[in-house]
């Protein structure tokens, strides 16, 4: 039963989580962001793929500078 | 009387780009994962949908698709950003020739055999499970308006039937891609729809509706190139400058 919900929450770990949590954190800053701009009534939609092309940047360099 | 065709044609096109979306992330998922566990997830996404329809019936637009599109998007998104960042990584690698041994990278551990691969399985459920409302809400929505739900339901389920017939034609196609760059090309996938499907669910109204998912293709798709030729870049450099090296050393 332990090791059932061990796997159920190491799965879901790493497929929201994955190798590299600032992306994860990243966009669920991007989601409140976009949030926010929208209940400020303003243009919400480039919001997210900015944060996309960003963080994938960084996390590839920060995947190279660990090696 | 309403002209079933004027029915018809309206419900057949709206479902049939919602079904094209479903068959893309299942034809996806497939290739790059195996596709015993996804088609299990597709059939367990159907399942759910047909019990939701039934016992909601013309009462199906209660259903907070919102708030469902949020939780989908932004976890087809967070996962789809590792496949992109693996993909990258592996084609700038390797090039656009593939690599030997199976599209599963190091870092990932590959499905076993005879076992579910749940990650396949929960992405296909996702995505024909959310896929699958949408083409139910737009029978659901022309068929009240027109007050004609067989043509409106026709309409849809056959645009579900040919683009499943198309995709599961071209699935043999899609096989022969690399590895390496399928899983670049799912990953851009999976993150073009995550991040459609979740600002949606927030409330955004993208600039040309569901069009908005090719332009956010076409970004992403420039980001993996330009990223992918830094990293082959720099992977030269160092390459050279480590040759340059072997010289001084041998006369020291």
């Amino acid at each position: 039963m332990i090791a059932a919900l061990r796997g159920f929450l190491l799965f879901w770990y790493g497929f929201v989580i994955g190798d590299d949590w600032t992306v994860a954190a990243a966009v669920a800053a991007g989601f409140v962001g976009t949030w926010l701009l929208l209940r400020a009534h303003l243009p919400a939609w480039w919001l997210l793929p900015l944060v996309v092309v960003v963080i994938t940047g960084v996390s590839l360099r920060r995947s190279l500078t660990r090696g | 009387m309403v002209n079933p065709g004027a029915v018809f044609a309206p419900a057949f096109l709206a479902s049939a780009v919602e079904a094209i979306e479903m068959a893309v992330i299942v034809i996806g998922v497939g290739a790059a994962r195996g596709w015993r566990s996804t088609l299990l997830g597709a059939a367990g996404g159907m399942a759910v949908l047909a019990v939701v329809v039934v016992a909601l019936g013309r009462a199906l637009t209660v259903v907070p698709i919102g708030s469902l599109r949020l939780v989908v998007g932004g976890l087809l998104l967070v996962f789809g950003l590792q496949w992109l960042r693996k993909g990258i990584r592996r084609v700038s690698a390797n090039g656009l020739a593939g690599y030997s041994g199976g599209v599963h990278l190091e870092d990932e551990p590959p499905p076993v055999p005879g076992r579910v691969d749940w990650t396949a399985f929960v992405l296909s459920f996702k995505g024909v499970l959310l896929e699958g409302l949408e083409v139910a809400f737009i029978a659901v929505t022309f068929g009240a308006t027109a007050n004609a739900f067989t043509p409106a339901i026709a309409g849809a389920v056959s645009a579900v039937v040919l683009v499943g017939a198309i995709a599961a034609a071209s699935q043999a196609w899609v096989r022969r891609i690399p590895r390496s760059v399928l899983q670049l090309a799912v990953g851009l996938l999976l993150t073009s729809f995550g991040t459609f499907w979740g600002a949606e669910g927030l409330g955004v109204e993208w600039p040309g509706s569901d069009a908005a998912i090719l332009g956010l293709l076409l970004l992403y798709s420039t980001m993996a190139a330009v990223y992918t030729l830094a990293l082959r870049r720099r992977a030269q450099a160092r390459g050279a400058e480590a040759q340059a090296q072997v010289p001084a050393m041998r006369r020291s």
